[in-house]
């Protein structure tokens, strides 16, 4: 097992080796190196939602205890998906090899490994796609790029499809449009035929499936960690909130990642929304049943992730609400607006969202009735809605961080911007081959954010410290502000490794700094209960 | 490896129509009946091709958004990069066809000491692609000389301002000269850069020879080994009006000229430059963003096992009356049968 | 969703291009250009010969025009003496076209068939009663 596998110190880390090995790619076996993988999925995870061959492994085990015909089920896998995805039959026929993908990839920057460049990370695959299923692939073999489905290529995919975070940056740059993401994917669901899913993954799904979040947090557990977040939403502003919980008749379900009900600095964005949603008097509605945004099924296979996701809806039915709002989250989004209505929809039974401050009419939202968070608050302070103090952000100096899957897969970008500019004074962007559509993956998307695969986390995260790393020199950026909950989950650690100087929020943290509630008390403590800039106590006053 | 194999293999197809054609004076069979051969199987195999994409689903609407989305009114959005309807989609691609727009964002990523990654300039591929591509239609296209008669007004406007220079006579037409030079330089890179040289096939190598090797016969015809372009028109004519002949006299170099083309006809649909075709339906790009306004409908969307409410509340009851969360069923225990759904809809 | 029917009809369009040789070609047949030696120049020659044989000059009377062209203008030389050591006065007017007067039954009739547009008559001139 990879236990205890030490992360090498930064200066080891970024000595990084470009030039590809001596040996040929297809000649070149795969090494699972310490601190680049995760452990492999506990068999009770697997059972609890129905997948095939659980049992005990260890994926550095020479044996992955596979069932007798694991060949077979994997070829017949991927006729399936051949024939019902476009994308990954298409992606197998046109690549052309011309390179232009190779060092946009944040795990082929940090690592050098030339298999980790999408194009030869999707190679993998299309060179058994040829021996298996093209006519030039079974006559000429090697000679047509082509290559046996071997345990060793099995274990190779596994390697390499983990270390993909499906954020479609490749995606941007080639020609085509081939997205390396469309075939992780599919690696991944003929992972899941055999049961070679990774614990970080399956846990959560396991839990969300159940306990309806990936934390499984269970509703009184929801309920009182949100009240705790009003005990210091009070402290902090003299005002209590009283949020509702699966109320049916709320005229909003508002739907967030479980990670912002737990652990730092989620928490502090989760607190920014109650803030909001209280000095609005919005009619909405908590619910312990849909209690999650992301969907860590999306990493298992399409059919887990429509199974997860399936709560949104049914709850949203089942309270009678209107619309739905959704919070800071990244993949959760990509999902929200790109699969769940396919999955789940029409949602006929609610109405096209429309503020019930503003006035204004989502249009954008109107087939699948949920707006994303950041959406809802441009509209309220673009239209005044909100009092607004950025002068209480002041010891922040802030850069934005785009999520992988709000850029590449929703174009989210204006928004959180415009509330960053409202809410802030001190608001910096990264360099912008490093921003947008061409934003870095945090390195830990996808469910690798775990903890035995730190090495790999680390080199995959490098180009967006980097960049961190370059606002922090040039202006002393301290805080790195995004619109997910993996990102807040997992840039911290990054922070910590490569820029020690920066924390992370999201950006709704800033709003709750900001905001100027009716009948608060003065502020003198942030949303982390920490005293403000010239509200220090006394004693630290004259420093 | 790759690369000689491919070299090897194009050369032997030059030798097998030279000997075909001197030897054993095969014409008709390089002239005629190969040609012949090799665009059926192109045209075949190529609607094949497409239809076999056309025939797999797109389940999912999965645009790549490369500028803001279409939301709020007063936002400004990238009606090309993110479009929100059917013109900007089109757009998008006639972008990526004509100009190759997503080649043309790519950057170097260097790694300097600091540790400091900087993104530099880099439109060499993008400019090599760009020539490469150019030239061949074009080239293509103006032979449209040899199958036409009368010709038609826009190949030989072609031909006059592909030749403007007036170098020499017959007159050296520009694009043959810029084709020969884009894919030298797609060879060389494939050669010289370590990690394009690690991941590339055969089947990059071969193409690029075979395209050199095209190239360069014609441009050998035409100015240095010299046809009787009468008697080469005669053949490729009766070919277009499907009444082939073979005149007599034609050089050795014209059949390897078309035997070359033939080959490249017969192998395009079975290789990697089907993404002619390919790029036309790539679901990242042809796709409006759009997928919040306008339900995407995938063909085999089947029912799901999921964890029902009722489930739920059945599981957590207790707890959740206890922190005072609202329930459907409120009554203590009972025995009575849930009509449970267990089955998602659709 | 499949797109089918856009599909078929980028297909067709692509097909309706691609196969453009073919079709415009129906029912079509061109006669071979024969270029025309009946000139009174040529009949009373003794011995029908070019300035080079004829195989030669199908080929490669473009490059040597171009490069008589030069020879007399840039040159001042206007003597070319041919494989068989014969010599020849270098001039369009006065040698080729003196047998050769008639343009539109001999040099177009294969410029045209070829669709080549040589600029000689940009600057030359031909004679009324060669047409």
């Amino acid at each position: 097992m990879a236990k205890g596998a030490k992360t090498p110190k930064p200066e080891e880390l970024s000595k990084i080796d470009y030039s590809p090995p001596k040996t040929r790619w297809m000649e070149t076996p795969v090494e699972f190196k310490p601190g680049t993988f995760c452990y492999g999925a506990r068999p009770k995870y697997l059972e609890e939602v129905d997948f095939p061959n659980p049992r005990e492994w260890a994926s550095a085990d020479e044996d992955w205890k596979l069932p007798e015909n694991w060949k077979e089920i994997v070829l017949e896998g991927m006729k399936d998906r051949l024939g019902k995805y476009r994308s990954f039959q298409l992606f197998m026929d046109i690549c052309v090899r011309c390179g232009a993908c190779a060092d946009k990839c944040h795990f082929y920057i940090g690592s050098g490994d030339p298999k980790n460049m999408p194009v030869l990370r999707a190679e993998l695959m299309r060179s058994v796609y040829r021996k298996y299923f093209t006519s030039g692939g079974k006559l000429l073999g090697k000679y047509a790029g082509a290559r046996e489905l071997t345990y060793e290529v099995f274990k190779e995919w596994w390697y390499y499809y983990y270390q993909c975070t499906e954020c479609r940056r490749c995606s941007v740059f080639c020609p085509y449009g081939i997205d390396q993401a469309e075939i992780t994917i599919m690696g991944r669901e003929l992972f899941n035929l055999l049961g070679c899913n990774t614990d970080w993954i399956a846990g959560p799904v396991a839990n969300c499936y159940h306990k309806g979040n990936h934390l499984g947090l269970e509703p009184h557990t929801i309920q009182s960690n949100i009240e705790m977040m009003c005990d210091d939403i009070e402290e902090i502003t003299g005002i209590r909130i009283e949020p509702s919980f699966n109320r049916k008749g709320a005229e909003i379900l508002f739907v967030t990642p479980s990670g912002d009900l737990f652990g730092l600095p989620g928490v502090y964005t989760c607190m920014g929304y109650l803030m909001l949603f209280h000095e609005l008097g919005l009619d909405y509605t908590w619910s312990t049943y849909a209690s999650e945004g992301g969907n860590f099924g999306f990493f298992t296979s399409n059919e887990m992730a429509k199974r997860l996701h399936y709560k949104i809806y049914a709850e949203a039915k089942r309270l009678g609400v209107k619309y739905i709002i959704g919070g800071e989250c990244g993949h959760m989004w990509r999902l929200i607006h790109q699969y769940l209505d396919t999955w789940h929809g029409p949602a006929d039974f609610m109405e096209v969202p429309r503020s019930p401050i503003t006035g204004t009419v989502f249009e954008n939202a109107k087939a699948t009735k949920m707006v994303h968070v950041t959406e809802f608050t441009a509209d309220l302070i673009r239209h005044g809605k909100l009092k607004l103090d950025p002068s209480r952000n002041d010891h922040l100096k802030i850069t934005f961080h785009d999520s992988c899957n709000t850029s590449r897969g929703m174009g989210i970008f204006e928004e959180p911007r415009y509330i960053i500019q409202n809410v802030v004074n001190h608001f910096y962007e990264m360099p912008e081959d490093t921003i947008r559509e061409k934003t870095f993956c945090c390195g830990s998307g996808s469910g690798l954010n775990a903890g035995e695969n730190m090495e790999l986390r680390m080199r995959g995260g490098f180009p967006r410290a980097n960049a961190v790393r370059h606002v922090h020199e040039k202006y002393g950026v301290n805080m790195l502000a995004n619109i997910c909950a993996i990102d807040r989950a997992a840039l911290p650690t990054l922070m910590q490794y490569w820029v020690p100087e920066v924390d992370v929020c999201g950006v709704h943290e800033l709003v709750g700094n900001a905001l100027v509630m009716t009948g608060e008390t003065e502020r003198t403590m942030d949303l982390r209960l920490e005293p403000l800039p010239g509200k220090e106590d006394t004693e630290e006053e004259d420093e | 490896m790759g690369a000689m194999v491919s070299l090897v293999a194009v050369l032997v197809l030059i030798l097998i129509a030279y000997v075909g054609v001197k030897v054993l004076s095969l014409q008709a069979l390089f002239g005629v009946f190969i040609p012949y051969l090799a665009v059926l199987t192109f045209f075949v195999g190529f609607i094949l091709r497409i239809l076999k994409w056309a025939r797999v689903p797109v389940p999912f609407h999965i645009p790549t958004t490369c500028g803001q989305q279409k939301s709020l009114p007063w936002i400004h959005y990238s009606r090309i990069e993110s479009p929100a309807g059917t013109w900007g989609v089109v757009v998008r691609m006639a972008m990526e066809v004509l100009l190759f727009r997503s080649l043309f964002r790519n950057l170097k990523t260097e790694l300097h000491d600091g540790p400091k990654l900087a993104y530099g300039w880099e439109k060499w591929l993008w400019l090599g692609g760009f020539v490469f591509h150019w030239s061949f239609l074009i080239v293509l296209l103006r032979h449209l000389r040899f199958f036409t008669q009368p010709v038609p007004g826009f190949v030989k406007i072609m031909d006059a301002v592909d030749g403007f220079l007036q170098i020499g006579s017959p007159h050296l037409l520009m694009t043959g000269v810029t084709l020969l030079a884009a894919v030298t330089y797609l060879l060389i890179r494939r050669f010289y850069i370590p990690q394009v040289r690690y991941i590339s096939l055969p089947a990059d190598y071969f193409p690029l020879f075979l395209i050199f090797g095209i190239a360069s016969t014609g441009i050998l015809m035409r100015y240095f080994l010299k046809v009787d372009i009468i008697k080469v028109k005669e053949l490729t004519l009766g070919l277009a009006s499907l009444s082939p002949k073979v005149p007599d006299g034609i050089g050795a170099i014209f059949y390897v000229h078309i035997f070359l083309i033939s080959t490249l006809f017969a192998y395009f649909p079975f290789s990697k430059l089907v993404h002619l075709g390919g790029v036309f339906l790539s679901p990242t790009r042809n796709l409006a963003n759009n997928s919040r306004m306008k339900r995407h409908v995938n063909p085999w969307n089947y029912p799901v096992k999921v964890h029902t409410y009722e489930e739920y509340e059945e599981e957590f009851r207790d707890k959740m009356k206890m922190a005072g969360i609202p329930v459907e069923k409120d009554e203590p225990e009972t025995a009575e049968a849930d009509s449970e759904e267990s089955e998602g809809k659709e | 969703m499949y797109d089918g029917g856009k599909i078929i009809i980028g297909l067709l369009i692509f097909l309706a291009f691609a196969t453009f040789p073919f079709y415009s070609n129906i029912g079509k047949s061109v006669a071979k250009p024969e270029p025309s030696l009946d000139t009174p120049v040529i009949k009373a020659l003794e011995k029908k010969e070019c300035v080079e044989s004829k195989d030669f000059m199908r080929r490669n009377h473009m490059q040597l025009l171009i490069e008589w062209r030069d020879s007399a203008l840039r040159d001042a030389k206007r003597d070319y003496v041919n494989s068989k050591g014969k010599h020849f006065r270098i001039s369009l007017q006065n040698t080729c076209m003196k047998c050769h007067s008639n343009k539109k039954k001999f040099c177009d009739e294969c410029h045209g068939y070829a669709a080549v547009d040589p600029y000689c008559w940009d600057c030359h001139f031909v004679k009324e009663g060669g047409r």
